[in-house]
């Protein structure tokens, strides 16, 4: 046997994106409801759709779905449907509504996207989901939803991250939770009629392909530990991001990449994988147990001064600084716009001022937050009527006063770009797979703006999908499937004999402690900044810490009962997977766009240098077996409305 | 620091359960109280030991995932903070934490810290929403809210489904779980015409369900992270009253 290399990758054929229709980009969707194929009412009833996930994106899909008349399959794995992780989303969520007559339109949305995905998005759907913006805010008033309002009763709305227009609606510091509440109730309303049939603390452990087609899902019941199969005529993904790949994130401790990545391993394609956003303004990590981060929202740069000692190794408590020694490193080398640079520059020049010895804090991984010359300007009462709740969440984590001490933050990945290829209908290539949300990777290209992961959830579960299921549903000509067929003992029969190995290793070492290394190795070689031997190292120590994992990872207890580190054990098995694509995919991609920084690949002054010659396509891969070199299918981008443009923040 | 952990340990629904005692040596004030448990449990599977298992998943307060009693109290004895927020900072070296699951007649236990809280999402689901099918929705400014109602719903909305609130009531009463959700629903104009129903039938829900009546210790109000007031369920009773004196609203 021939030893063949990881990054031996081979070049497949294109992948072409078949549903997109043509014509002028504000047309493509209605022509494309034109076009789709329509199940009659009564055959809706027969038809069975198994939704994985319950968050914005899947519980407004299995709601809308089961409103049209489908039988519904929800499943999760907290213990109420109403837990998933959108429920975190603070900041809002983006609609073209023009209320503030401030100058916004679809076309300014559609646009302010494409560009702050740099380039790297469909034009198609990124029109389709600013179109369907406005919709999504008219729903979710409808269903009660307590948005922030004015004194009139109208709906109020603020700026976000870099668009000149007020188009972000909220509610409070606590829009996801809002959003997915409503949702929810969508959904729990379905499942008292009947028509869901809600499967909490399930976790899908593989998918089910006959005959090529998806057509059904294994799972395992999380409190007995029975794994079994649930059969149906199509399967939705709707599980989230897999940021969690990193160990520390703003993900939930539970979000995992498990569902995308049994359905790449059965045939659906994974694009852009190394495409995953960080974020400026999290709290610093305080200590080796630290166990997930937290998000302290952007608009804290409003005011906020961000600074580090101009001297490494200056360990003075910062009120010991005086003026003349600190570097207010963003205003000094952006005297543009200062401290309100994008996310992407703000988290690298806090990295890059860290990595040379100015860090602060215990650990040297932090940098200054600064309010002070805010309190001066604006008065402590002010300062506390904008940023109140904030610097209360500040203090309960840190146990430090930021009106008297600067904050410490730092960056933390946040937010997956990448995911599994779809098409316009949001199908995978896997016939009858749909995928919704951020497990797609469909509308942020290579960095996604504030405010436009709930409208894209909300914009794929209630309206796109429920228009674009059917299509598939109609022409499939689906016959049922035997429970007992070989296709589907088999499928229970691996996931059964995965979770038999990892619970007989017996070895000596946690499954966290797996995880923490595989997140720092990610951080360090596949985080903020990548070069190419970084990630040829990544790229080497991730099959050995596979094999590691293999051989001496230790899951206690039994399959037959909740297991928490058996849950934990079989995500973390996966993410060594996903780990060795997304090095892969962030080594070919040797330019630098949105999220994806590559040091070989910056302007003279140090800035992200994009290679559109080479690289303006979506790269799609193909698994081809643990460890062995993918394919990689490209979908060329073309622009015809936006003209791509370098970003220039100085 | 080091702290003495008597934790309440259960195999399953059949098993009677008790309090076993630990020892972490090295906590450190920074650390959650989800954190010690970390730690706690990664000593316990190198001894061979199995962990002990607790609901958490955001671990930033939002989810309403984490439920345990610390010292007697429903997310141990910080006002409006989750357990997942709590921090060590606020416990002694050399101090005895006691850490029990919520416990209630409508939450059965199913392993250690782990209770089953599905009675809450039937309450939810037997009216606890406004039907709005996608699609149907008439633009969003057809129908202005005054400030003050949109304030009230919120505050209200602001509740996580946690169930401290049962888990601290003598009673095991959801009320204020449901006059959360009625008095959000309810201060909406778009949640007027199933209100009477709603009321109707998410009380019966509870009742169903095993939830105790309220008497109004106010013990709920106190333990809940999000302080929901207690005028919530002043709310639920007096839409109580007028759905089942007053006739319904609606069929
Ligand atoms: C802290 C934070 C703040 C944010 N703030 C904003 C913001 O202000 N505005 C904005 O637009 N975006 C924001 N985002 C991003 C946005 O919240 C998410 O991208 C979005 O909510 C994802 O929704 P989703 O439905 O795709 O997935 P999720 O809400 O993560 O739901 C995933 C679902 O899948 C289920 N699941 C996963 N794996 C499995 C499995 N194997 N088996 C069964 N079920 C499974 C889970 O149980 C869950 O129900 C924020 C993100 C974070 C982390
Ligand atoms: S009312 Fe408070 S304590 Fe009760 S479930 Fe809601 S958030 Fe938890
Ligand atoms: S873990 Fe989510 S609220 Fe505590």
């Amino acid at each position: 046997m021939t030893m063949t290399n990881y990054t031996d990758f081979t070049i497949g054929g294109p992948v072409a994106d078949t549903a997109a229709p043509a014509g002028p980009v504000e047309e493509r969707w209605e022509r494309r409801r034109f076009g789709v194929k329509l199940v009659n009412p009564a055959n809706k009833r027969k038809m069975k759709i198994i939704v994985v996930g319950t968050g914005l994106a899947g519980g407004s899909a299995a709601a809308s779905l089961a409103e049209l008349g489908y039988q519904v399959s929800s499943f999760c794995y907290q213990d109420s449907p109403r837990r998933a992780h959108s429920i975190a989303a603070q900041g809002g969520i983006n609609a073209a509504k023009n209320y503030r007559n401030d100058g916004d339109s679809v076309h300014r949305l559609f646009y302010d996207t494409v560009k702050g995905g740099d380039f790297r998005s469909r034009e198609s759907n990124v029109h389709r989901q600013a179109d369907i913006s406005l919709q999504i805010i008219d729903q979710c008033v409808a269903q009660g939803v307590p948005f922030a309002r004015e004194y009139g009763g109208l709906l109020d709305t603020r700026s976000f991250g870099g668009a000149q227009v007020s188009r972000t609606f909220y509610a409070r510091g606590q829009t996801g939770q809002q959003l997915l509440l409503g949702a929810y109730q969508a959904l729990e309303r379905q499942i008292d009629a009947g028509t869901v049939t809600m499967y909490p603390r399930h976790e899908m452990l593989d998918l089910i392909m006959v005959d090529g087609r998806a057509r059904g899902i294994v799972a395992r019941d999380l409190v007995t530990g029975e794994t079994r199969s649930h059969l149906a005529d199509a399967v939705v993904l709707a599980s989230g991001g897999y940021g969690n790949v990193f160990y520390l994130s703003t993900n939930a401790k539970g979000c995992n990449v498990t569902a995308s990545w049994r359905a790449h391993r059965r045939g659906a394609l994974f694009a852009n994988p190394c495409y995953t956003q960080i974020h400026p303004t999290c709290i610093p990590v305080s200590g080796d147990h630290q166990s997930k981060l937290t998000l302290m929202s952007e608009s804290l740069r409003n005011d906020g001064r961000v600074w580090v000692p101009e001297r490494a190794g200056d360990t003075r408590p910062p009120s010991d600084i005086p003026e003349s020694e600190r570097d207010y490193f963003l205003e000094r080398q952006y005297p543009a716009y200062g401290n309100l640079v994008p996310r992407d520059i703000a988290s690298r020049a806090a990295k890059n001022v860290c990595d040379a010895g100015r860090g602060v804090g215990p650990t040297g991984l932090g940098v200054y937050l600064d309010f002070a010359e805010a309190i001066n300007r604006l008065g402590r009462a002010a300062v506390a009527a904008k940023y109140g709740n904030l610097f209360q969440m500040y203090q309960r984590i840190t146990g430090e006063d930021p009106y008297v001490v600067p904050m410490r933050i730092f960056p933390a990945v946040h937010y997956t770009m990448g995911g599994l290829w779809v098409d316009y209908d949001l199908q995978s290539t896997i016939p009858g797979l749909f995928v919704v949300g951020e497990a797609n990777f469909s509308d942020h290209g290579a960095n996604r703006l504030g405010a436009s992961a709930l409208m894209q959830g909300l914009a794929d579960g209630y309206f796109v999908l429920p228009n674009t299921i059917g299509d598939y549903l109609a022409g499939a000509k689906l016959h049922p499937v035997d429970p007992g067929a070989d296709e589907v003992r088999a499928t229970e029969h691996e996931v059964a004999n995965r979770i038999e190995t990892l619970l007989s290793i017996d070895g000596n070492r946690t499954v966290d402690s797996f995880h923490r290394e595989l997140g720092h190795l990610l951080w360090d070689q596949c985080g903020m900044e990548r070069t190419d031997a970084g990630l040829r190292k990544a790229l080497d120590r991730i099959p050995e810490l596979r094999r590691e994992f293999w051989s001496s990872v230790k899951v206690p207890g039994t399959g037959a009962q909740l297991n928490q580190s058996l849950e934990r054990a079989g995500r973390v098995a996966d993410f060594l997977e996903l780990a060795e694509l997304m090095c892969l995919d962030a080594l070919h991609r040797t330019e630098s766009c949105g999220g994806h920084f590559r040091a070989e690949s910056q302007t003279e002054d140090g800035e992200a240098a994009r290679d559109d010659e080479h690289f303006s396509y979506v790269g799609a891969w193909e698994y081809m077996g643990q460890g062995e070199p993918p394919v990689l299918h490209k979908e060329d981008l073309h622009f015809e409305y936006v003209t791509p443009s370098q970003r220039s923040y100085k | 620091m080091r702290l003495n952990l008597r934790i309440w340990r259960q195999a399953g629904p059949e098993d009677k359960g008790r309090l076993v005692a630990y020892r972490v040596d090295d906590a450190d004030e920074d650390m959650s109280f989800l954190e010690l448990l970390d730690v706690l449990n990664e000593k316990l599977v190198l001894d061979g030991d199995e962990p002990v298992a607790f609901d958490h998943d955001c671990r930033e307060g939002i989810c309403g995932a984490c439920s345990m009693v610390i010292n007697g109290q429903p997310h141990g004895p910080q006002k409006a903070t989750t357990t997942c927020q709590l921090h060590l900072r606020h416990f002694r070296d050399g101090e005895s934490i006691t850490i029990e699951p919520f416990r209630a007649a409508a939450f059965p236990v199913v392993k250690d810290l782990v209770v089953d809280r599905g009675a809450l999402d039937r309450i939810v689901a037997s009216g606890g929403y406004i039907s709005a099918p996608t699609g149907a929705a008439p633009e969003a400014h057809a129908t202005p809210v005054p400030k003050a109602n949109a304030d009230r719903a919120f505050t209200a909305a602001a509740c996580i489904g946690c169930g401290a609130c049962v888990a601290a009531c003598p009673n095991g009463s959801a009320s204020l779980f449901v006059g959360a959700k009625i008095t959000h629903l309810g201060e909406l104009p778009q949640g007027q015409p199933e209100r009477s129903d709603r009321v109707v039938r998410m009380v019966e829900t509870h009742d169903a369900e095993g939830f105790g009546g309220c008497t109004n210790t106010g013990e709920c109000t106190v333990a809940c992270p999000k302080e929901i007031p207690l005028d919530v369920i002043s709310q639920l009773n007096r839409d109580y009253l007028h759905a089942t004196t007053g006739g319904r609203r609606t069929a």
